[in-house]
């Protein structure tokens, strides 16, 4: 077993894991932040995208022990610790960017990272940076809707 | 009495885009979805999966597997009988939910149909363990002849892909009405082609899953992600031989169900009947190599197809023989060939139409709905013989499909066909020629050449398509929905509809606030639960919101009455003084009122003491509405692709939708 | 979908993690992990010991001379695809990585990495080629070169040996006027290429084509130089008709099918994106050589 200690969302965590414990099983099973979800356990439908260190990964090709020390970031850590929405999710929830809400937390995190890169992002921008994401539901129009809102809402546009 | 909708003082919530109940947690991580349910001492499992398409099994040795660490049981359908009525599933989604030689085993230990049929369930501290030791499961088998191809199996001396069954063809039925052989001889034109159309996959971004708690006493919670709740709380009770009080089924968040969700699988029971052996709480998340192989999947349809037309390319008759490549299995009644059979004729006059149909079975995974339950693929069939009818009389595509879509004036239209309830197929409205040149004006069908000429002098390879189609909605027989005002004066709703992602606790919610004089907010749907509703169907063929819907709001006026009824007793103010307003009802003059939570209250009851006089207990009602019609919705699609010959690449560059909704 | 057990080992410098490999039975090297974790996930490897290098920061980082590129083998996809210096030096490092997975992929995975796992359609595997990379490996017996062609012994075969870690790879810069392209095909963004072309060129006043290098990746077992196409054009005025024999003259490629496409399929596929690179490498070409002279 190997000692993990880490930062999510703000606040340090630590357990103790098996070298073969994924980062995504880590956070769902022991630390219980379930939102952070698997949809295809080899890297490729991004459901389980999650930010270590800033960058977004998928949690399921990342060993839990390899997030010793770094600083992690999940879906629950976006609202505000009032409980108000992350402009992010209000823009989802303004456009109907989700449906049956699974692949939501994914989608949300990869484009946390876009929006801190580039906050004025073009369609063409946003659909590559979720290209690595896939929902069923929506026809992604609804998701490219709800990013290029925030990131008008961001720069003062009506 | 006045009509309780006059009396909204927020504004009604139907038909006004509202922001969506579900979303707040949806959007935080705090879903709810299958494997985020954690109980106390839950044990982990995985199954041991056939890796050939057909074979023998000769031995199964599990004992490596139990000798690991942190392995709790390898069963195999010999351990898991004691708890089993039957090792075999009953017919799924059916009136007679019994068992053929058709539908799939618990656990099969005899001999394999199909890559991923299930054989052994591993038992462990946790997935990983319990994927170790599933492994080390040595599975000794023979190999038999495998069938592949739906064609070839029906042929007589073909292998079958079951040792138990005599043939592969499954079932064949003929669909059709008219005199097709007149029609045929009367043409002026007779045409014919072939169409085959491959498998898919459902995919739902979850995948199934499902948490047997076991209870002392030996009841069982269930929790299944599943569409059909219901139906795997009837077959719980049937397979492991309980009472109805002894079982209860739950669907949490649902990650997606496109059909593949709307069957019942041998894991549905194995997991319920092991937790019952081992005295234990079971979980099993369907990881996606699972569902690449053990979710049902759609289509491998052949078709040929010949029609009959007269000289000016009116559709006289249609005849022709389907094949439906089932799988090694089928885990509910052949509904889905039978759709599409039905379905052909779509939105168009046909006077005569007969359909041969041949359920076959192949060593695959077993198919059943996926979205649109076997209606696209006629569509698709549908649409190319009007195709080739243009082509082959220099006609434009268009064109055909208007003389031979049914005029408006014709509505309401029945078909000569019936819907799988027996009811009749009754058309209620619609302008499909109509809808059709809204389509092409919108796509620039008419400019289409022009495009197109210069497009290959630019050596670009463009093309444009049309299809029109018709698609019963608001499957019966019912939905329940039970209304109920709680002691906070807060609403819940309880159906047996379930939602995989439709949003259909907002819709419910929208439907009954605007009945009570509330807002969404203050209601609150629970959809899939046993223990709360008594009756229900489940979430399938885009009818949550028809039936439900309807149930609901049958059920909230209900409410609405009863609290006016109530506070005319208990406030003793004539009925048609008072009014449903922000959770009360309240006298129209003057500033008499009774909150609801009040009211529900009041008429709870209190051991012994008195109780307004004339009022039945209990402030709610359940309401089960009936339908066996369908309501049919109507679509046209228009889609301009460009082609890249050498790479096989589709392009769509534009993409005109037309949706009428029944009416 | 869980991973086997394995001993999981993190060393802090190059000599341990050489150590570990060098006493260790069927251990692999774990640098990004997002082939391998995959492959663990699925269960088709089943080694006795990971070595995890990502501790092993020295061997992370873009360095650009005027001669020299080198990259550390540790360096994030990500980090080349946004390096500006390497953009405006060989701009072809950021469209071939753009097209590398995804950005969740390219955060985590590693040129080291992708070079060892020798993906047929691995785009930096192709890279390499085109540019005669020199892979950079060590061992309990120290560094050596190794030439990108005898690295790429066959279908996903590196040639380095199971105690010995890809430390860098090296790269010679092509001169300022070069022109380039990399293009691929595959039938989802971010999915293994059922073929790519990478294409390098250099173009005199007169339009004579004066260098060319072409890799065709996906196509075979291992990424392929095409070596008769770049003899063809090589002399040439890069007219269309120089292009279409290049693309035409695909003998001596090896060419596989697969569940994906056919090996006919798969080569009219590679002989798109090698027409469009040319194409467009071409005329990048030129128009440096104008802009130069201008």
């Amino acid at each position: 077993m190997h000692e993990v200690a880490l930062l999510v969302n703000g606040e340090a965590r630590r357990g103790s894991v098996e070298g073969r414990t994924t980062l995504a099983d880590f956070l769902r099973h022991e630390l219980g932040l379930t939102g952070t979800h698997l949809g295809c356990e080899h890297g490729v439908c991004g459901a389980c995208t999650v930010l270590v260190d800033g960058a977004s990964v998928r949690a399921c090709l990342m060993l839990a022990v390899q997030a010793d020390g770094a600083i992690v970031e999940t879906v629950e850590g976006l609202a505000r610790p009032n409980g108000d929405l992350h402009p992010l999710q209000d823009a989802f929830r303004e456009t109907h960017g989700l449906q049956c809400g699974f692949c939501t937390p994914g989608m949300l995190m990869t484009i946390v990272e876009l929006l801190r890169e580039n906050g004025a992002p073009t369609e063409a921008e946003i659909r590559d940076a979720i290209s690595g994401n896939i929902c069923r539901c929506t026809g992604y129009q609804s998701i490219v809707d709800a990013v290029l809102k925030v990131a008008a809402e961001d720069r003062g546009a009506p | 009495m006045k009509d309780v909708a006059d009396c909204h003082v927020h504004a009604p919530a139907v038909g006004r885009a509202v922001k969506r109940l579900e979303d707040p947690a949806l959007l935080t991580g705090k879903g709810r979805y299958l494997d985020d349910i954690v109980l106390p001492g839950t044990l982990h499992c995985a199954f041991v999966r056939s890796s050939v398409a057909h074979a023998r099994i000769d031995r199964i040795d599990v004992e490596p597997a139990r000798a690991l660490d942190g392995v709790h049981a390898v069963l195999t359908l010999d351990d898991l009988m004691p708890m089993l009525t039957s090792g075999r599933m009953p017919l799924g989604a059916s009136p007679v939910a019994d068992r053929n030689s058709s539908t799939p085993f618990v656990l099969s230990n005899r001999e394999v149909a199909y890559v991923g049929e299930p054989i052994a369930l591993v038992v462990a501290a946790s997935r990983y363990i319990a994927e170790d030791a599933a492994a080390r499961v040595v599975v000794d088998m023979s190999p038999l002849p495998v069938v592949t191809d739906a064609i070839a199996a029906m042929e007589p001396d073909s292998p079958t892909v079951r040792t138990e069954i005599r043939s592969n063809v499954m079932s064949s039925f003929n669909v059709g009405y008219g005199d097709v052989e007149q029609a045929f001889s009367e043409a002026a034109h007779v045409f014919s082609d072939v169409l085959s159309q491959h498998r898919g996959c459902g995919h739902s971004m979850e995948g199934r899953g499902v948490l047997a708690e076991f209870r002392p006493g030996g009841e069982l919670c269930v929790w299944s992600s599943t569409q059909m709740p219901h139906d795997l709380y009837y077959m719980l009770q049937t397979m492991l031989g309980l009472n109805q009080d002894q079982v209860r089924v739950v669907t949490p968040d649902v990650g997606g169900g496109f059909g593949p969700k709307y069957c019942l699988y041998p894991e549905e029971i194995a997991l319920p009947a092991a937790a019952r052996l081992l005295r234990r709480t079971l979980k099993w998340n369907e990881d996606r190599r699972e569902t690449f192989i053990s979710s049902i999947q759609e289509r491998d349809q052949y078709w040929t197809v010949e029609v009959a037309v007269d000289a000016d390319a009116r559709l006289l008759g249609i005849r022709g023989r389907l094949v439906h490549d089932q799988g090694a299995y089928a885990p509910k009644p052949v509904n889905l060939p039978y759709n599409s059979a039905s379905s052909m004729t779509g939105p168009y006059v046909l006077p005569a139409y007969s359909m041969d149909v041949h359920v076959v079975h192949t060593n695959k995974v077993p198919v059943s709905s996926v979205r649109g339950a076997g209606y696209p693929q006629a569509v698709f069939a549908m649409e190319r013989t009007l195709d080739l009818i243009a082509v082959k009389l220099g006609l434009d595509r268009a064109e055909v499909r208007r003389r031979n879509l049914i005029p408006p004036e014709k509505m309401p239209y029945t078909k000569k066909l019936k819907a799988r309830s027996g009811a009749a197929m009754v058309y209620d409205s619609g302008d499909y020629p109509a809808s059709q040149a809204e389509a092409l004006s919108a796509a620039g069908w008419d400019d289409f050449p022009i495009r197109q000429k210069e497009a290959l002098a630019a050596g670009r390879y463009i093309g444009i398509g049309v299809a029109n189609a018709v698609k019963g909605t608001g499957r019966g027989p019912f939905e329940s929905g039970v209304v109920r005002v709680g002691q906070n004066g807060k609403v819940s709703v309880f159906t047996g509809a379930t939602a995989m992602g439709q949003g259909l606790q907002t819709a419910l919610a929208q439907i009954c606030a605007d009945e009570l004089g509330l807002a969404p907010d203050d209601v609150t749907v629970i959809g899939g639960d046993t223990s709360k509703t008594p009756f229900g169907l489940g979430g399938f063929a885009s009818r949550q919101l028809v039936t439900a819907g309807s149930s609901v709001h049958l059920a909230a006026k209900s409410v609405a009455a009863k609290a006016l009824k109530a506070a005319s007793v208990i406030l003793d103010v004539p009925q048609d003084e008072l009014e449903l307003r922000d959770g009360q009802v309240r006298r129209r003059t003057g500033n008499q009122t009774i909150a609801l939570g009040e009211l529900a209250r009041m008429l709870r009851g209190a051991p012994g003491y008195a109780f307004p006089a004339g009022i039945e207990p209990g402030l709610e009602a359940s309401v089960e509405w009936r339908t066996d019609a369908l309501a049919y919705a109507n679509a046209c699609h228009v889609v301009e692709v460009e082609v890249e010959p050498d790479l096989g690449h589709v392009e769509l560059k534009r993409y005109v939708a037309l949706m009428t909704p029944a009416g | 979908m869980k991973p086997p057990p394995f001993e999981y080992f993190r060393p802090e410098t190059l000599g341990d993690a050489i150590a570990i490999l060098d006493r260790t039975d069927n251990a692999k090297v774990l640098a990004g992990g997002q082939s391998l974790m995959a492959m663990l996930n699925l269960r088709y490897v089943f080694p006795d010991a990971l070595v995890d290098i990502n501790n092993l920061f020295d061997i992370a980082g873009v360095e650009l001379d005027r001669d020299r590129i080198r990259i550390g083998a540790m360096t994030r996809q990500r980090h080349i695809e946004l390096d500006d210096a390497l953009y405006r030096s060989m701009p072809i490092f950021r469209e071939a990585l753009k097209l590398v997975g995804h950005r969740q992929t390219r955060n985590r995975g590693t040129i080291g990495g992708s070079l060892c796992h020798l993906d047929p359609a691995s785009e930096l595997a192709t890279l390499a080629l085109l540019l005669d990379a020199r892979i950079e490996a060590q061992g309990p017996a120290g560094a050596r070169q190794i030439p990108v062609d005898e690295f790429i012994t066959g279908f996903m075969m590196p040639g380095i040996a199971h105690n010995e870690i890809v430390t860098a790879v090296e790269f010679t810069p092509w001169s300022p006027t070069h022109g380039h392209a990399f293009m691929e095909f595959s039938r989802r963004h971010g999915d293994f290429a059922i073929a790519s072309a990478a294409v390098l060129v250099e173009r005199d006043d007169h339009g004579v084509v004066t260098d060319a290098a072409i890799s065709i990746g996906g196509l075979g077992s291992t990424p392929q130089r095409h070596a008769a196409g770049e003899a063809l054009l090589l002399g040439s005025d890069g007219s269309r008709d120089a292009i279409e024999a290049a693309v035409e003259d695909f003998g001596a490629l090896e060419m596989i099918g697969d569940f994906h496409g056919g090996a006919e399929y798969r080569q009219s596929v590679a002989r798109v994106m090698l027409r469009k690179a040319l194409d467009t490498a071409l005329s990048r070409a030129a128009q440096k050589r104008g802009r130069l002279n201008a």
